[in-house]
């Protein structure tokens, strides 16, 4: 076991992880999804204490209550007490031991087992990972940027259209970068959330020794959920820098590298959790979208910190655990993004953006508020 | 699934209950010291009517229900004694309405008071009520069923005071309405009808579920700041509430004593908090307070103490956080205080005997004191941190904390929101006919004794 049950038994369950800054609202997606006490980050961390005291036996649904926890870092960040800091790597290091026991949700080891045969979580081919592009350079020794596009970003057709716009961005700004197309790997953010270390080292290693192999000193990530496991995660493995992708289309349009036309639109934006409450990268996706001529930014009560995630984390936006209800965090977040009468919810990762696609169709919404990520927003006024 | 869960399921949906082990162990215990018990159901209702067929079946089944808000008293006042269905209210969290003018809310039984007090601040700022020191998870409704205080108690008595109706599933089924809510659309007030909301109140979900409250609202001022007065003799206490009080210039006053920082041992802090909506207005407040308080100052038996923004918004804080990291004080994970209310002027009994305690039993304290109406009496906490995964340390605290109890009733307190075994002391030192008069309401209302079981049981 590892050092987390040392500690465990820390928590009160005083439920301040539950909430936003302001207690509006329940802010932790599980807890708002199911609503036991078992879902909160308290009941989450007194099970597992009870699970190492042997008090509770490890179960089906004592899984689903493990693997539900998004990762989001809500708790994190309203956590009154001193180990807040820790509360998520407590989550991750049970998760590790559980899956030492191989008693995981069949959903979780789909979808590490698809990581691992086939490097993306779906299992489709390897071969089918760069088909969407099949015109966007292959990046070589001397480009300024690896542009690591990620499993969404390379099998899901929503996530697809989002790389495109990127990458035409980067071409139109006249930017050397080039991908690694069917050579790319998974990121391993999520298997590493999920418990799944082995792989994960695996993972880092192929990616990072990719990377070495090419000389690459820049990469640019289309998610957020990349550019943490990269930027946190992987420098005992390699160094290099690396950018989420708003980070660079800001500095395109410092630079006056696009000339931007008019859109009056109403925005508002969503904070994806890996590059919020992980990276505290809350503004550079804001300036971009006020740089952008007529558009006007609305805020959603919850935002920066106090975000709320779209259930996707940890795996969730195929695994998708928190799914199937109106409490569906996804379906939360869209209802909450109508109500301030935006007409566009922007995204910053390939991630929020499905889960978002789902929701705003579940809750018929799709012809009243559409879900763009920001490089298509961008795309759309770029001359 | 068995059968009275199928049951369940048809009324809430079957998302909305369970009898899965993990749920169990849950709601089996709180976050203080009692022995946990398993429910055997945990279910969720969304409306009364939910909460009413539940009630019925129950009264079929002859099983015990237990309703839940927070689960946060801490002395295991929701602990399912006898097993049976645990009553989640979280779902039911509608603020129904705001009477602005006549100031008051109407809200459901799972409303926080987290949630409370963000609506009020964004919807309308010039209202507020009285918060407690609880984390803000605590349910309104679950804090006024305990005769819980806030920061308006000092000026205006328990939260329990402030209820100006209610909406009450008995423990039969029927669906009843007290305060002016019975015969009017408005729910502004109890009076002037026979009061029957203390048939609800203190007794702790055992003789109906509160489904809807009514509560008075009080006006927000623009700005509130704090003034902390010290002193190192426990007898000064009294007599210095005794003076701000008849200033009526306060809104909280509070009384902190802790050994850890170093520098903080031996020293008794009152927190004298002030609001005005202007900086004139609360000028004149301090002035005020500081004039009664001058012969101590003047004798240096007492003072204002310094502070620096920093520990002026840690005290101003509503919830304050400060009271729930206490339970990381051990690094263990937990703390529960016996809370008696007591006369104010028993205060330096009540300190000398928590020192007492901590000493005797070896276990660390911190002690929180609220004043409530105009000196009418105050809770004072004995409060003790532990360590869960320390048994020993475990069993000294429940030591300390029984003596806390009984030492509360010798000097003429009484223990608030008490745990079953001080329910019994209680019951044990009450007038008889007093105790027969609980126990005949009891069983008038509930006659099947479903209703959280093991609580207020003679």
């Amino acid at each position: 076991m590892s050092s987390y049950t040392k500690q465990i038994h820390r928590c009160f369950r005083c439920g301040y992880c539950k909430f936003p800054s302001d207690y509006a609202e329940y802010n932790c997606p599980s807890f708002s999804r199911f609503r036991f006490e078992t879902y909160s980050t308290g009941g989450r961390l007194w099970l597992l204490w009870a699970w190492v005291k042997k008090e509770v036996e490890w179960s089906e649904n004592l899984a689903k209550i493990m693997f539900s926890c998004v990762t989001c870092k809500n708790c994190v960040e309203h956590c009154p007490m001193k180990f807040k800091d820790d509360i998520v790597d407590w989550i991750v290091s049970a998760r590790k031991d559980i899956i030492e026991k191989g008693a995981v949700l069949s959903s979780v080891r789909d979808f590490l087992n698809n990581i691992h045969k086939y490097g993306n979580p779906w299992g489709e081919a390897r071969g089918k990972r760069a088909v969407w592009a099949e015109d966007v350079k292959r990046y070589k020794p001397g480009d300024e940027f690896l542009f690591y596009v990620g499993c969404v970003g390379s099998y899901d057709e929503r996530g697809q259209r989002m790389a495109r716009s990127f990458a035409e961005l980067l071409e139109k700004a006249d930017v050397s970068y080039g991908i690694l197309g069917s050579e790319e790997e998974c990121d391993g953010n999520e298997v590493y959330v999920l418990g799944e270390m082995g792989l994960f080292q695996e993972l880092a290693r192929k990616n990072t020794g990719k990377f070495k192999e090419l000389n690459v000193k820049k990469v640019v990530t289309l998610s957020p959920h990349a550019y943490n496991v990269m930027k946190n995660k992987y420098p005992r493995y390699g160094t290099f820098e690396v950018f989420h992708y708003t980070e660079v289309l800001l500095k395109i349009i410092q630079e006056a590298k696009l000339k931007l036309s008019e859109l009056n639109v109403e925005v508002t934006y969503h904070d994806p959790c890996f590059l919020g409450r992980y990276n505290n990268i809350y503004e550079v996706p804001r300036k971009i979208l006020k740089n952008i001529p007529g558009i006007k930014l609305v805020e959603m009560d919850r935002n920066r910190e106090n975000s709320f995630c779209c259930g996707g984390g940890s795996g969730n936006f195929v695994m998708d655990l928190l799914g199937g209800s109106e409490e569906s965090p996804s379906r939360i977040r869209v209802k909450e993004a109508y109500e301030t009468g935006a007409e566009i919810l922007a995204v910053a990762c390939p991630s929020c953006l499905t889960m978002f696609e789902d929701a705003v169709k579940n809750e018929g919404l799709e012809k009243e508020l559409f879900v763009k990520d920001i490089s298509e927003l961008l795309k759309e006024v770029s001359k | 699934m068995d059968r009275v869960c199928e049951r369940l399921a048809r009324i809430v949906g079957e998302n909305y209950v369970s009898n899965m082990k993990e749920e169990l162990y849950i709601y089996s215990q709180d976050p203080g010291m009692m022995e946990p018990r398993e429910p055997d159901y945990v279910v969720m209702p969304k409306t009364t009517v939910e909460v009413q067929k539940i009630v019925k079946l129950a009264n079929e089944e002859k099983i015990p229900v237990i309703p839940v808000g927070g689960s946060l008293s801490l002395s295991g006042l929701v602990i399912p004694h006898k097993g049976g269905i645990v009553l989640d209210l979280k779902r039911m969290d509608k603020i129904i309405e705001v009477n602005e003018r006549c100031r008051y809310v109407v809200i459901e039984a799972g409303v926080t008071t987290g949630r409370l007090k963000a609506y009020l601040e964004k919807h309308y700022p010039r209202l507020r009520f009285s918060i407690p020191d609880a984390p803000p998870s605590a349910t309104v409704v679950g804090n006024i069923v305990i005769h819980g205080q806030g920061h308006l108690s000092q000026q205006y008595g328990f939260n329990s005071d402030m209820v100006t109706g209610l909406e009450v599933v008995l423990p039969t089924g029927e669906i009843c309405k007290i305060g002016s809510c019975s015969v009017s659309p408005y729910w502004f007030s109890l009076a002037p009808l026979p009061d029957i909301a203390g048939l609800f109140l203190g007794w702790f979900g055992t003789t109906g579920i509160i489904t809807k409250l009514g509560l008075r609202l009080y006006p927000r001022k623009k700005l509130r700041d704090i003034e902390v007065f010290i002193v190192e003799d426990p007898h000064l206490v009294p007599d210095v509430v005794y003076r701000v009080t008849h200033t009526e210039m306060a809104e909280d006053i509070f009384v902190n004593a802790q050994p850890y920082p170093p520098i903080f041992k031996d020293i008794i802090m009152m927190g004298i908090c002030i609001t005005g909506d202007s900086e004139e207005e609360l000028e004149f407040k301090r002035r005020m307070i500081w004039n009664v308080l001058r012969t101590y100052i003047d004798s240096k038996e007492g003072g204002f103490m310094m502070t620096t923004p920093d520990v002026k918004r840690a005290l101003l804080e509503m919830p304050i956080t400060g009271t729930t990291r206490f339970a990381d004080v051990m690094k263990g994970g937990g703390f529960e205080y016996c809370g008696p209310i007591i006369p104010v002027e028993k205060y330096p009994e009540a300190y000398k005997k928590l020192l007492e305690l901590s000493s005797e039993y070896g276990v660390t304290y911190g002690n929180t004191c609220r004043v409530i109406g105009r000196g009418h009496c105050m809770m004072f906490a004995f409060g003790y941190p532990f360590n869960r995964a320390d048994p020993d340390n475990m069993e000294r605290t429940k030591k300390a904390l029984h003596e806390s109890n009984v030492a509360s009733l010798d000097i003429g307190g009484v223990p608030w929101k008490p745990e079953v075994p001080a329910q019994k002391m209680i019951m044990a030192r009450m007038d008889k006919n007093t105790l027969e008069l609980m126990k005949r309401i009891k069983r008038f209302l509930d006659p099947n004794g479903i209703m959280n079981p093991g609580n207020w049981e003679g």
